[in-house]
């Protein structure tokens, strides 16, 4: 029945990758339990401020960001598609993910940009990047889950260690991609004239880059958004949470009225980055 | 004074340079050395100088090179073999701190498609060399203000590179280049981009700029026009070597080759001959100081109906007809002062071909052409010009001394030229 391999069987591959895994487990838990604990409260504080005061002041401050940033129409559907959520009593959790989303997007960034900047510079880095992510991307989204777990725990900061590695790659991508675009007479220019290599990033491709580099970070929120709901599964809480509730009870109202928070909240983020992006290329 | 001095400069363009460099200097040609190890010889043995304050154009056809050799200048490619020196120091030797300081202090560059940074306003792309010098930010604005207003944008600070037409880009371009306040300009096809018209007042507005700053520039194009204009020395260049090197009229009159030849027969040489080229020989003067018998014994040596007058240093005072010195000597007259006809143009040495039609025309006296201190140097007739333009258009062999053109001219223009007989001056055809 079971169609053996001839001679050398069923390559252990599992066996290593846990045998790999419990080896880092046992040397690190400690450092990233502490992590855990350290992050985890950061998102409660996080929460806790956003929960605080009464919903309304929360959205008018958050309709005032978006006018900011991304003008009025963006504003004002922000502050409609809040009330909403808030009329919903689903405030609470949508503060959750919102805090979930910023969190990991900010950790996928930071760590993201300075890597796409150096896939940008060098055609090595390159090279060695491009399978790493295609890697990153194609994995299952749930398996990052199973060793999140035993480094950190159940509950919120396994979930933005899953949700982090799952949505970096378009940040890395398209950094990369946008200061692989700046035209290589510009990149000449900057050199003729005596610019220093961190002169030539900061003034000219850096700058340059920043439509397709903000089209990268806004399609990491986009994939963060989208896994906070797979992260429920390992108790991350917030919308995610009712999505996961709604299923294992079979309430289709209740799942539905979920989902379209999490839409509503990937509309008003999606929107006010965008905006950002093109406001820059003008 | 030299200021760049380029010696036996050689680029080869591959995975293993050195082995490329030794087949070259064992004689093998460029299409050989591709053809054997696939890599491409960008410049072969390349020898020149650029002066204090000229204008040195190298000119060639896309692949010869050229842009390949103005990167070598400012190391933005480096070269194989050779020696660069600005200044008298080998820039090659540079290391990368000095020779950021060598690009931000002695060069400026312009380039083909003006590579101005669409993100950034004119005003901050014109400041963007003093921005990678450090320079604070007042005296930067100040300075990008001024250049802007050399080049005539004066009010564009604010706009951006996409609201400017192509010329106006490629000023900015030249602004920002101008701005570093450069001891040399390198400007690599700076104006092949732009429509004809344009691009002739920009040579045009680059020649009284140069007429006013006196820089040191290095201009690359591939358009002989534009090279004959704007050169005080050209480097002629074909497959990465040096074909010819010489002033516009040296190309013009003696091309080197074959090649030099082909390119030279497509150009306009009523823009480019000038009066020295095809000013014929004296071959007699009066002077001021002789009297009607002398002036009329010397029209008669030469066959001539009139001849200039000149001082005794040559410098030219007027024209004595041959009828009115016979009259002079029935006068009893003692000098030429009642018969010095003063009506006659005067022209430089370096005046167009063009000028010199448009003075002829209408005129039975021919053009003096004098240099600075008003000597003669030589006369202008018609004949002259139509056996120059002649000798381009069917494109002969180019007579060894330009000066000489006109004896030689052909039945065609000298029958053009019949109402003339009466020419002085110059290398009237006996008879």
């Amino acid at each position: 029945m079971s169609q053996e391999f001839p001679i050398i069987g069923k390559i252990p591959l599992a066996e290593w990758i846990d045998t790999g895994l419990d080896w880092l487990t046992d040397r690190f838990a400690l450092v990233t339990r502490a992590i855990s604990r350290f992050v985890g409260e950061g998102v409660d504080l996080a929460v806790g401020l956003l929960t605080y005061p009464p919903p309304w002041v929360v959205i008018l401050a958050l309709a005032a960001l978006a006018w900011l940033l991304a003008g009025r129409r963006v504003a004002i559907g922000s502050a409609a598609g809040l009330a909403l959520l808030w009329n919903l009593q689903l405030w609470g959790a949508t503060m959750e993910t919102l805090t979930l989303v910023l969190f990991a997007t900010t950790v996928a960034v930071a760590i993201g940009l300075p890597i796409g900047i150096l896939g940008g510079l060098s055609g090595r880095a390159h090279r060695v990047m491009t399978p790493m992510l295609d890697f990153m991307q194609t994995m299952p989204a749930f398996v990052y889950l199973i060793p999140a777990v035993p480094f950190f725990g159940l509950g919120p900061v396994s979930a933005m260690f899953a949700t982090v590695i799952f949505s970096m790659p378009p940040a890395i991508r398209l950094t990369t991609l946008g200061i692989r675009q700046v035209p290589a007479e510009l990149v000449e220019a900057a050199d003729a004239f005596g610019a220093t290599r961190s002169q030539k990033l900061f003034k000219v491709q850096l700058p340059l880059a920043v439509p397709t580099i903000m089209a990268g970070i806004n399609q990491t929120i986009m994939l963060a958004l989208s896994m906070v709901v797979i992260a429920a599964m390992i108790g991350a809480g917030g919308l995610g949470g009712e999505v996961w509730r709604a299923i294992q009870r079979l309430q289709s109202g209740n799942g539905f009225e979920a989902g379209i928070a999490i839409v509503i909240l990937a509309m008003i983020l999606d929107r006010i980055t965008q905006k950002i992006g093109q406001r820059r290329q003008t | 004074m030299r200021r760049i001095k380029v010696r036996n400069l050689t680029k080869i363009f591959g995975e293993y340079p050195d082995q490329g460099l030794k087949m070259l200097r064992k004689g093998l040609s460029g299409e050989e050395i591709h053809e054997r190890t696939g890599m491409t010889v960008g410049l072969d043995d390349v020898s020149f100088d650029v002066d204090e304050g000229e204008i040195l154009v190298i000119m060639g056809l896309s692949g010869s090179g050229k842009s390949t050799l103005i990167r070598c200048v400012n190391r933005l490619i480096e070269s194989t073999a050779g020696i660069v020196e600005v200044d008298g120091e080998d820039i090659l030797q540079f290391s990368a701190e000095k020779l950021f300081e060598l690009r931000r202090r002695k060069f400026g560059m312009v380039f083909q498609n003006f590579a101005l940074l669409p993100n950034r306003t004119i005003l901050d792309n014109v400041g963007f060399g003093l921005e990678i010098r450090g320079v604070a930010e007042e005296v930067r604005v100040a300075e990008a203000r001024k250049a802007l207003e050399l080049v005539g944008l004066k009010g564009w600070e604010e706009a951006y590179p996409r609201q400017l037409s192509g010329g106006m880009q490629q000023r900015v371009g030249l602004a920002r280049a101008l701005a570093v306040d450069p001891d040399i300009l390198l400007m690599d096809e700076a104006f092949s981009a732009l429509d004809p018209l344009i691009r002739r007042d920009m040579q045009d507005e680059l020649l009284d700029l140069q007429s006013r700053m006196h820089k040191t520039i290095l201009f690359v194009t591939h358009d002989l026009d534009e090279a004959l204009k704007l050169g005080d020395r050209i480097v002629l260049m074909k497959s990465g070597a040096v074909v010819q090197i010489g002033t516009p009229e040296e190309i013009l009159s003696h091309p080197a080759s074959r090649y030099v030849q082909r390119f030279v027969e497509d150009v306009d040489k009523s823009q480019v001959l000038t009066a020295g080229s095809v000013m014929g020989k004296i071959r007699a003067v009066a002077f001021e100081t002789d009297g009607p018998r002398t002036a009329l014994h010397k029209m008669r040596e030469e066959s001539f109906y009139s001849v200039f007058v000149t001082s005794r240093d040559f410098r030219v005072k007027g024209v004595v007809w041959a009828d009115d010195c016979d009259a002079a000597i029935k006068r009893g007259d003692k000098n030429l002062a009642y018969i010095l006809d003063t009506d006659f143009h005067k022209v430089r040495e370096d005046a167009p071909l063009a000028e010199l039609i448009a003075r002829l025309a209408g005129s039975r006296i021919p053009l003096a052409v004098v240099d600075e201190k008003e000597k003669l140097l030589g006369t202008v007739v018609k004949s002259n010009v139509l056996s120059a333009l002649a000798e381009t258009q069917q494109g002969d062999v180019l007579p060894e001394h330009p000066g000489h053109g006109g004896e030689e001219s052909t039945d065609g223009a000298g029958a053009a030229d019949g109402a003339e007989a009466t020419d002085t001056g110059g290398k009237r055809q006996k008879g």
